[in-house]
């Protein structure tokens, strides 16, 4: 039952931090590293976690698509790798940006490519991303003859060495995607179409949505911008590493659902996404400042994680009774 | 055995949600050998007083008296063991499971080591089937069997646990007519061995056919108990609803047009065969069944949802062969389907989003969305269809039957179609809410629509259609309108085959 509540200004606040608890919690650890460490608070190293944490993004972005398609895509990780290899591999036969638009054409007909086969055959992402993410794994392992590839021109490292004051250029384009995608998502279609195929996707089919075209759309995106990622990260290393973004696909997953999205499809925002991407990054930061253990920092981000979502659990029954 | 012994005795019971006092001071008393009834329109608290006595939720005031006995029921289990059992409107078992498996679910006989003894579940499962008169057994998969034999496996829990009350939650939702005779013999033999039966129902009558007496909830207060015999179904409904429903049915006023759809020799393997007919604009059409007739296979198949292996669908002079959803809605098709949570609505969307879905672009330009003729559009329905949300956006999964099922006809209307279907437009939703959808389907049809209206309720399909045609085992077996337009006629079409 549901009856009209009192209005209060406090409600709509209320209710965004609900939905959106990981900037509090983003902001309590925010707030823990400036005390702790002198080296945290500067605009230098805060630039720098923007900047770290614009490839993990960049990749949640494309996820927290699929996610509310109800959809999963393991196989980002691999595909940054063969963009950035192909990025710099190509670049001595073809030319920079040839090279560059090859790699991004890679990741984009890989994500087609998966987007395809899941809505067409129906099995579930899970497995063709996994398939994909041995067989893409493979292919950078045989493109690159199992060893780094360097640029030969190095003028190409120096593009990420634009700065908008703190802001990289990485970091600009990370936020920059993430804000037209979060537009994508509530002004536009097929954002819209994205919710209900996740949601009900019975409904959404009886409603004349073509729903395995959404899929397919989101795959592809999530496909394109996990190259987008793979060809920064070329940039700002000047080398491809065969074992570039390996487990990257389960840190993106993990901000994704830190953020709030539901691996179940239908709920989620990019704003949940950035605040789990940047929570993600200043931890990770914020422990290397204070020379925390690499085994140590790993235990405690797990730990981290699964109490983000027991509290997005408990939350998220909070205002289940409420409206109950 | 006494007839006069009380079994079950609630006192007072209230329980509040945040905003909402959903039982207010609420008695009531089953006794040895009785089945009550328990009526009241969607949300009146039916629900959360069986929530409440299957150990679902606490009250907060009032006491529960079992067997003259103060009582604290702390978990469904726990309400199963001491002998109350509850039966959900949707079944809750384990289609994996086997038959044994479920009965005895959370509460498997274990040696002392802990492990399952399969020997004695087995066999005291076969003598509650047994005692029941089931045809299956004890080690078949439940999700093998059919709705009304897994209600049966439900009903076998009672004997197993020998429970004394036995709660039914609208039990004859999806069972046809023989099903239901069968389910009322098993409910006479429960009374007969002095069980206690409380009967949750929106069809009077079923009340009427089976119940001792009637207990009447609105608004979370009882508004009495009647006896069945001493009443009748107006003074139900009109204390159920508080006010009297002069007008039950509405009938669209005749003025007919041309054939918007007509359908020949329309067949798919194993659902429907050779089914032809046709409907007019302005026309309301009924199409009378059983569950299972293939009445909805027919409608989804003209909607794109199936395909039909042979026949042709003629739209308005011209014929269309296996259209999409999408080419139907382009063609002004609505289809309201049966299940509201499944094919209807996306319920974490709120209302405005739901009754926009099938025509987004409608509502855009280049693909960007117009949130301001959304809200107008919304804004328009909710007025018309007087829907009761705390606003557009809240969630539709929050709302009563009724409400939700104004948003999915809204959802429909809105793109003004030629001809609208409606599969059973007021399954499970209070008789204020279906007196409303009446009013409008008539509206509709006024207004030059097309309307197809799919019931397994007569009343309703006989009150509301200019024609009526009666579908079983896949086929149209007769045509009724006019003074031929009667429940005797219907049943004796539907029960030859």
């Amino acid at each position: 039952m549901s009856t009209p509540n009192k209005i209060s200004f406090l409600a709509p606040i209320k209710n965004w931090l609900l939905r959106n608890h990981i900037w509090v919690f983003f902001l309590v650890v925010f707030g823990a590293f400036s005390l702790a460490s002198p080296y945290f608070l500067t605009v230098n190293n805060l630039s720098n976690v923007l900047t770290q944490s614009a490839f993990i993004g960049i990749l949640a972005i494309g996820m927290t698509l699929v996610m509310i398609n109800g959809e999963i895509d393991l196989s980002v990780g691999a595909v940054l790798a063969l963009a950035s290899a192909l990025a710099i591999g190509l670049q001595d036969s073809i030319g920079v940006w040839p090279a560059v638009f090859c790699g991004l054409l890679s990741g984009v007909a890989l994500g087609a490519l998966n987007g395809t086969i899941i809505a067409l055959s129906g099995i579930h992402s899970f497995i063709v991303t996994l398939g994909a993410l041995i067989g893409v794994r493979g292919l950078v392992f045989i493109y690159t003859g199992e060893d780094a590839l360097m640029v030969s021109d190095f003028s190409y490292t120096e593009y990420p060495e634009i700065y908008l004051g703190p802001l990289s250029i990485t970091a600009m384009i990370f936020l920059g995607l993430a804000f037209l995608f979060q537009w994508i998502l509530t002004s536009t279609r097929h954002g819209r179409e994205a919710y209900s195929v996740g949601d009900n996707i019975e409904a959404a089919h009886d409603a004349g949505i073509n729903v395995k075209r959404n899929k397919i759309i989101n795959f592809t995106i999530c496909g394109g911008l996990a190259a987008v990622a793979g060809i920064l990260l070329s940039m700002r290393l000047g080398t491809a590493e065969p074992n570039a973004g390996k487990i990257w696909e389960l840190w993106t997953i993990i901000a994704v659902v830190l953020g709030g999205v539901r691996l179940t499809g239908g709920y989620g925002t990019l704003w949940m996404t950035i605040g789990g991407v940047l929570t993600l990054a200043v931890m990770r930061n914020g422990l290397r400042l204070l020379s925390t253990p690499n085994y140590v920092e790993l235990m405690v981000m797990g730990a981290v994680l699964i109490m983000a979502l027991l509290l997005d659990h408990f939350l998220s029954g909070i205002s289940r009774k409420k409206t109950s | 055995m006494t007839q006069n012994t009380t079994l079950l005795e609630l006192q007072g019971i209230t329980k509040t949600f945040p905003g909402v006092k959903a039982l207010d001071n609420v008695s009531l008393d089953v006794k040895q050998g009785e089945v009550l009834a328990l009526v009241g329109e969607n949300g009146a608290g039916k629900s959360t007083l069986m929530k409440v006595l299957a150990g679902l939720y606490t009250a907060e005031q009032g006491s529960i008296k079992y067997l003259g006995k103060e009582m604290q029921v702390h978990s469904p289990l726990d309400a199963r063991l001491k002998g109350i059992l509850l039966i959900h409107q949707e079944l809750s078992l384990s289609p994996e499971l086997s038959v044994a498996e479920n009965i005895y679910l959370g509460a498997w006989p274990t040696n002392r080591f802990g492990l399952l003894q399969k020997r004695k579940l087995r066999k005291q499962t076969q003598q509650a089937l047994e005692a029941l008169g089931c045809d299956f057994a004890p080690d078949d998969r439940v999700g093998q069997l059919s709705i009304a034999r897994q209600q049966m496996v439900e009903i076998a829990r009672a004997q197993a646990f020998n429970a004394n009350i036995v709660i039914f939650d609208e039990p004859t939702a999806s069972l046809t007519d023989n099903e239901k005779a069968q389910l009322f013999e098993t409910i006479e033999d429960l009374r007969s061995r002095g069980k206690g039966i409380i009967y949750i129902s929106h069809k009077m009558d079923e009340i009427f056919e089976i119940t001792d007496r009637i207990t009447i909830l609105r608004d979370g207060q009882v508004q009495g108990t009647k006896i069945t015999a001493d009443t009748s179904v107006d003074e139900i409904t009109r204390a159920m609803i508080g006010r009297d429903l002069d007008t039950y049915f509405h009938r669209a006023k005749e003025n007919f047009g041309e054939d918007v759809l007509a359908i020949d020799g329309l067949s798919a393997d194993g659902l429907f065969s050779d089914v032809s007919f046709s409907v007019k604009s302005g026309e309301v059409l009924g199409l009378y069944g059983l569950v299972g007739a293939g009445r909805s296979e027919v409608v989804e198949t003209i909607f794109g949802i199936r395909k039909a292996q042979s026949g042709r669908i003629i739209w308005k002079g011209r014929e269309i062969s296996h259209p999409t959803p999408a080419e139907a809605i382009e063609l002004g098709i609505a289809l309201v389907p049966e299940s509201r949570k499944e094919q209807g609505l996306v319920l974490g969307m709120g209302g405005r989003e739901n009754i926009t879905l099938p025509h987004l672009h409608f509502f855009s330009t280049l693909s960007v969305m117009s949130k301001e003729k959304e809200l107008e559009t919304y804004e328009q329905f909710q007025q018309a269809l007087d829907i009761k949300t705390t606003g557009p956006e809240q969630p539709v999964a929050k709302l009563s039957g009724g409400n939700q099922q104004k948003f999915v006809l809204a959802k429909w209307l809105c793109s003004s179609p030629n001809l609208i279907i409606l599969d059973e437009p007021t399954r499970g939703i209070d008789v204020g809410s279906k007196s409303s959808i009446h009013e409008l389907i008539a509206n509709l049809a006024e207004q030059g629509l097309a309307v197809i209206v799919i019931s397994s309720e007569m009343p309703e399909v006989l009150g509301v259609s200019h024609r009526v045609l009666a579908m079983a085992n896949g086929r149209i077996v007769g045509s009724f309108s006019g003074q031929n337009q009667t429940e005797e006629n219907l049943i004796s079409a539907v029960s030859k085959t």
